[in-house]
């Protein structure tokens, strides 16, 4: 067991703060407040090399390791949730089953453009009738020639509207139930694709969450993703992958609430002294802390094992399971902290509040994290 | 960075487990001497010490593994042994003197000796430095001691006390000093085993001294120095503490597991996602507790400050541990709460770790106190 980081990751994590405090954070309450996407922050991680983090060079990446991306993550929350989903959906949800699952040409094709952080990734699995429930997709896909004919919904989909390539999912064959779903690589000006509502949301204002329209939407017959009928596990398996990256986006929020805590309660005064002086609040601020170590401990657990190549489902879904919840419980004391001041608009910790809470709900919520760790406990 | 453990900690631990498992006796009702024996002819009592002193020379980590998987199953001996080793066998290791070492440590190391530590009283608990305690300068040398300590964990049962007493009363914590104490001894007295909610394998008594006549060469370290001996021994004993409540944890989780799983095999309905949700969060808990108990670890056998990392791992794994197994006596229902189940001795057992070993009020404090020290 050795938790020290390599120099390389280190080095990660300053890089990716700097970036963070001086081109992020600047605009993040102004993004928050006015539903702004950033392309240009975009371009500018795309610079640094962390839109292609753990692909190899020759697709345009970094070269580096699950526990660097996990890190970028990580810091990119620290100061705003939504940059941090932004790359997260990216690199987790749409370049890993690209990398996966695609043939060399896709690879040449998609893969590579987005690592180089030209071109922008979504995944669009769910829908109305399908959240947790992945199997109750309705969206079809009719092999018609030289082309896949895509009908269908797809809703709160991250990075839609802006991105250019999205990792779509549909019932090639709807006898089959889950195994009648495949995988297909649409572009954004694809015939037939239209965007739809863009979601007013609670939290992770910055980033767009938009409906997808499927009407006889055209797709080449190359773009079929892996093989037909192979749609859900590419799904579930991405999404194995893609909880580690909403983990390290909860220990980033987490710990920037943290920071914030622990500074205002060393600055506030009341009764004479600082509030940081009072048990009720240090003994908070003591289990705040705690509880983001053991989050990001578990979050690196899950990237290492990802990285060595061994299984890391079960450690994936605690590390989700405990850091959203962590984060919601963390962010939801630093406003305690900060009284009338944590629910005014010019402090971050209610935004860090507010985007919280949907590392509990997305990519797998609480409750379907626990179905994955409880039947690993139960099943002989 | 690796979340693995060597190979050579992968089998040892297997070694302690089976050893635990197949060899331990589990629910005494009295010191659990013969458990105590039988890890000691193993090599178990000096696992951590180097060869030279009679120990096994393994690494802290592997330490922490064997009261592990010893408080697995049996967290009195696991408790036992913690307090043996951190704090009964480490103040030698750090701070005696060469005469000191070969009078003590290699008995210590080898399990012929058993070590304790007497250092709370009636009024110093939490606040330690309050000790009142004395040991006063004889004419002809040596110390007479007189006072009493409360709460010694193996207290009577123990060979080698290591005891801390006022030898300045003006200078309040700097006033302190460490003496070694052998059993037998002339004017010190042990009082009857305390009635205790669990533990019950572990003895823990009141131990009296009056006017106990200590040569020189009894002093550990010099005078004043006991204060900073015993803070020394402090992370390395909460990061014991802290595996002793993994061992627990797991010790109701693995059991309620196997426990739910039979009753589904029988009735043929699967549990419900009330309980299948409790243990699943339980477990990740557990998991979360066990990565900070092996990175303090880590720290501590790097010879970094780990203070902080220490305190957290304490809280985390001994909070753990309540939470774990009083959620899992819900889980068993009746059975759980009959005096034949294990699952009672579990709960009986787990809720001193939140307290002995500083509290989790105190190690809040640590921790609050690191927290607000540096800027993270």
């Amino acid at each position: 067991m050795n938790f020290v980081l390599t120099d390389e990751q280190k080095m990660t994590r300053q890089m990716v703060r700097d970036f963070a405090e001086k081109e992020v954070k600047p605009s993040a309450e102004e993004r928050d407040e006015q539903e702004l996407f950033s392309r240009e922050i975009f371009d500018k991680m795309g610079e640094l090399g962390l839109t292609g983090i753990p692909w190899p060079e020759e697709y345009g990446g970094a070269e580096s390791d699950f526990i660097s991306y996990v890190i970028a993550v990580e810091e990119l929350s620290r100061v705003d949730a939504s940059t941090g989903t932004t790359l997260s959906a990216h690199i987790s949800l749409a370049s890993w089953p690209l990398f996966k699952y695609g043939s060399e040409e896709q690879k040449k094709k998609y893969l590579e453009p987005m690592a180089l952080g030209e071109k922008l990734g979504a995944f669009a699995l769910t829908e109305t009738t399908a959240g947790t429930d992945a199997t109750a997709a309705q969206s079809t896909a009719r092999l018609d020639d030289d082309s896949y004919i895509l009908n269908g919904t797809k809703i709160f989909i991250t990075n839609a509207g802006e991105a250019e390539i999205y990792i779509v999912f549909a019932m090639t064959d709807p006898e089959k139930g889950s195994r009648g779903m495949s995988a297909f690589i649409v572009e954004k000006d694809a015939p037939g694709l239209a965007f739809g509502k863009k979601e007013r949301k609670m939290g992770l204002r910055s980033s767009p969450t938009l409906e997808m329209i499927f009407e006889d939407c055209r797709v080449p017959r190359e773009n079929l993703l892996g093989q037909e009928g192979e749609g859900l596990k590419i799904a579930l398996s991405t999404l194995d992958g893609g909880r580690n990256g909403i983990a390290a986006q909860a220990v980033g929020i987490a710990q920037g609430a943290l920071e914030e805590a622990v500074a205002y309660a060393r600055e506030r005064e009341q009764f004479g002294r600082p509030i940081a002086s009072f048990q009720a609040i240090s003994f908070m601020l003591a289990d705040m802390a705690t509880k983001v170590e053991a989050a990001r401990l578990l979050t690196y657990q899950a990237a290492y094992l990802e990285n060595e190549g061994l299984p890391y489902g079960k450690a994936s879904a605690m590390a989700k399971l405990f850091a959203s919840e962590a984060a919601m419980e963390i962010t939801t004391q630093a406003v305690q902290i900060f009284g009338g001041y944590g629910y005014t608009r010019d402090y971050p910790v209610e935004r860090f509040m507010r985007d919280a809470k949907i590392t509990e709900i997305y990519e797998g919520t609480s409750e379907a994290q626990r179905m994955v760790i409880s039947r690993y406990l139960l099943r002989e | 960075m690796s979340f693995l453990l060597s190979d050579k900690q992968r089998r040892r631990r297997e070694e302690f487990r089976q050893f635990a498992r197949d060899e331990l006796i589990r629910g005494s009702d009295s010191f659990a001497r013969k458990n105590i024996e039988k890890a000691a002819r193993r090599g178990y009592l000096g696992l951590p010490v180097p060869r030279e002193w009679g120990g096994m020379g393994e690494d802290f980590l592997t330490y922490i593994l064997l009261i592990e998987e010893l408080s697995r199953i049996c967290a009195s001996t696991g408790g036992i042994l913690a307090v043996h080793t951190s704090v009964g066998t480490f103040p030698l290791l750090y701070h005696g003197t060469a005469a000191q070492k070969k009078r003590y440590l290699v008995g210590l190391a080898r399990g012929s000796l058993l070590g304790a530590f007497a250092l709370t009283e009636a009024g110093a608990g939490s606040d330690a430095a309050a000790l009142q305690m004395t040991a006063v300068r004889t004419r002809k040398g040596g110390y007479l001691l007189n006072g009493s300590k409360v709460f010694i964990t193996s207290g009577g049962e123990a060979d080698l006390y290591t005891v801390f007493a006022r030898t300045d009363p003006d200078k309040g914590a700097r006033g302190i000093s460490a003496f070694l104490v052998e059993k037998g001894i002339a004017g010190m007295e042990v009082g009857p085993p305390e009635r205790k909610m669990g533990l019950h394998g572990s003895v823990t008594t009141e131990l009296r001294f009056s006017d106990l006549y200590l040569p020189e060469e009894s002093r550990l370290g010099e005078e004043g120095e006991g204060f900073i001996i015993a803070m020394s021994l402090l992370d390395g004993g909460r990061i014991g503490i802290a595996a002793q409540g993994l061992g627990l944890a797991r010790a109701a989780i693995e059991e309620t597991a196997a426990h739910l799983r039979a009753r589904w095999r029988e009735s043929g309905k699967e549990p419900g996602q009330g309980a299948a949700f409790t243990l699943a969060d339980l477990y990740t808990g557990l998991e979360a507790a066990r990565l900070m108990v092996y990175r303090a670890a880590r720290l501590k056998e790097a010879g970094l400050p780990c203070s902080k990392e220490a305190s957290m791992a304490k809280t985390l794994a001994t909070d753990g541990a309540v939470e774990a197994v009083t959620r899992c006596l819900d889980l068993w229902g009746p059975a759980g709460m009959g005096s034949e189940s294990p699952l009672t001795r579990y709960f009986c057992d787990a809720k001193v770790t939140q307290i002995y070993e500083g509290s989790n009020q105190i190690q809040r404090i640590v921790i609050a106190r690191e927290l607000l020290k540096n800027n993270l």
